[in-house]
């Protein structure tokens, strides 16, 4: 079983799609399709991001982190909310993701979360860990 | 990605005469079957026992449409409603084999009108009923976890019909030969028939004892994943997350049992754990030294909120909790310490109490022995636990358990007394059936010189 983070995105044809449909019914389709996920065992945990416009940029292009509250670029590059989900398959994470009761205009991302296995054994910090680690035992087996 | 009229995608053409890119598209097609396949199966199981009124023959038909799928899927491209896809073939299929074998009766011949009528179109719109089809999973799982079959048979055939798994991955998972696990199939559905089991959810007054069948199944999967008892590698994740999810499945169908939210904390909890369980060579970390920040909060966050929900429920109830949520309590007390110091070792003691007032086993004794050593104050520490596992050293239960053994090198070891603790480990070593926990039981050994 692999962690794949399901990301939503939208752009302004799923805004306006939005702005018409009823709430509740939106509210119903996305309840009923975590629960299915649900009862399959395989959604970890999800929400939905409040809009853009409340939130903040921190661009690290000069010395110090500049802090705007935009702009953040085209609205279909923005995320608006997500799914973490645990599957046996990449193909797996997609068919939930294709189930999503989401119309034109609407995109999901699906993207493997990485485990610890991902980070390079040889690289100094993970070595550190193994020093430290060995050097643990050895005062054990001394102690 | 769909396209965003959520038409199924172009097939992916698999004639011409390029033999890699077909190859490709047949192997990519086949993933997906499988992952529709997961998702799907148990539902299709559910539904076609409930229509045909046999287990056995169910699991046959859909694995027959499932072939049909395989060969079908790669050029015609995936159906828009997979599952129901599925189940019209199965169904077709049920009827065509009636009508071939002229074992036309009365009954078969209103079965078979019936289903001729809800055999929907392929590309029809979803005929199911959801809520009506999670109560027949729920059956499936009783039946796959009937008391009649052996502990072997429930295991593979939840995994099978219940996980959507197939036999080539059960048996890869329990490092068994396929035929094995195809023999225990065969055995555990004729068995079922020959027992007559009816397809349903048991009466209220023996509700309790098949859950608690269940239960023990999925732990038992779960436990073999991460204490992989024989074999090279000391743990199989892969088994126990599709444990994890199985008991999942099993909490949406039964919101209100406590012990599937107990035992679904457990499994939370421990799977938190995981990624500091083995370091990169793939030898055990035992809990001293594993390195906490590689515990996975979220797991360990969803654990204790499972944990929460199973004492809230017993408590509504008028009961105390049940042997899984003791042992996710335990699993809790280490998840919320910084350290092996900083554990409350006095609190972990008092839940093995109680975990043996319920449960009583020597297993729980040996496990309260070590938290009493690791506690200090009056009555605790090493010198009380060593006395504590000698009184269960003569139990014959532990005889050929390395576990006896182990806890004495341990306690030795911790009172200075290096050449009995080896003499320990090396007993240790001698019994472990896994050859990771014998490496790690000869360092040890090894260490005392």
């Amino acid at each position: 079983m692999t962690k794949y983070m399901l990301i939503m995105r939208a752009d302004e044809r799923a805004a306006a799609a939005y702005a018409t449909m009823p709430f509740e019914e939106v509210i119903a389709a996305m309840g009923r399709y975590n629960e299915s996920m649900m009862n399959a065992g395989v959604l970890l945990t999800g929400d939905g991001l409040s809009d853009a416009s409340e939130g903040a940029v921190v661009d690290f292009e000069g010395e110090t982190p500049l802090v705007t509250d935009g702009p953040y670029g085209e609205l279909r590059e923005l995320f608006n909310g997500f799914w973490m989900i645990e599957t046996a398959t990449k193909e797996e994470a997609i068919e939930w993701a294709k189930r999503a009761p989401l119309t034109t205009g609407n995109f999901i991302e699906v993207r493997r979360v990485n485990g610890v296995e991902d980070f390079p054994q040889d690289n100094e910090w993970i070595q550190k860990q193994a020093g430290w680690r060995e050097e643990q035992e050895q005062r054990a087996a001394q102690g | 990605m769909t396209d965003a009229s959520g038409s199924p995608p172009a097939p992916e053409r698999v004639d011409g005469g390029e033999p890699e890119a077909s190859a490709r598209a047949e192997a990519s097609a086949r993933r997906a079957v499988e992952a529709v396949w997961r998702i799907e199966s148990a539902r299709i199981v559910a539904t076609l026992t409930r229509a045909v009124g046999d287990f056995a023959l169910a699991e046959d038909l859909a694995q027959d449409a499932l072939a049909d799928a395989l060969a079908q899927w790669p050029q015609a491209g995936v159906p828009k409603n997979p599952g129901a896809w599925l189940t019209a073939v199965a169904k077709r299929k049920a009827i065509d084999g009636w009508r071939r074998r002229e074992r036309y009766d009365e009954r078969l011949a209103e079965i078979a009108h019936d289903l001729s009528q809800q055999t929907p179109d392929a590309s029809a719109a979803d005929p199911w009923d959801p809520d009506r089809i999670d109560d027949e999973v729920l059956r499936l799982v009783f039946v796959a976890c009937h008391p009649v079959l052996s502990r072997e048979a429930r295991v593979a055939l939840t995994l099978r019909v219940v996980g959507g798994l197939t036999t080539e991955e059960i048996a890869r998972l329990f490092l068994v030969p396929v035929p094995t696990v195809q023999q225990r199939i065969v055995r555990a559905k004729q068995a079922l028939g020959d027992a007559g089991v009816p397809f349903e959810v048991p009466a209220r007054d023996e509700f309790g004892d098949r859950l608690g069948t269940v239960l023990g199944v999925l732990y038992l999967i779960f436990t073999e994943g991460h204490t992989a008892t024989t074999g090279e590698d000391w743990m199989r994740p892969e088994l126990s997350l599709e444990a994890l999810r199985l008991a999942r499945v099993l909490v949406a169908l039964v919101p209100r049992e406590a012990e599937a939210h107990g035992l679904v904390a457990l499994m939370e909890l421990t799977a938190a754990r995981f990624p500091a369980r083995v370091d990169s060579s793939g030898s055990p970390v035992l809990l001293a030294d594993q390195d906490r920040c590689r515990w996975d909060r979220s797991a360990i966050a969803r654990g204790r909120a499972a944990l929460g929900r199973a004492r809230a429920l017993a408590t509504g109830a008028g009961r105390g909790v049940g042997s899984y949520a003791l042992q996710a309590a335990i699993a809790e007390q280490h998840a919320v310490a910084a350290s092996v110091e900083e554990t409350d070792w006095r609190a972990i003691v008092a839940t093995y109490d109680a975990l043996a007032a319920l449960a009583p086993s020597p297993v729980v004794e040996l496990n309260r022995a070590v938290a009493v050593s690791m506690a200090s104050g009056e009555g605790f520490g090493p010198e009380a636990a060593l006395d504590l596992v000698d009184a269960l050293a003569g139990d014959k239960r532990l005889a050929l358990s390395h576990l006896v053994p182990s806890a004495r090198g341990e306690l030795l070891a911790r009172l200075g007394r290096d050449a009995e603790a080896r003499a320990e480990f090396e007993r240790a070593a001698a019994l472990a059936q896994n050859a990771r926990e014998r490496a790690v039981l000869l360092a040890k050994a090894a260490a005392r010189r």
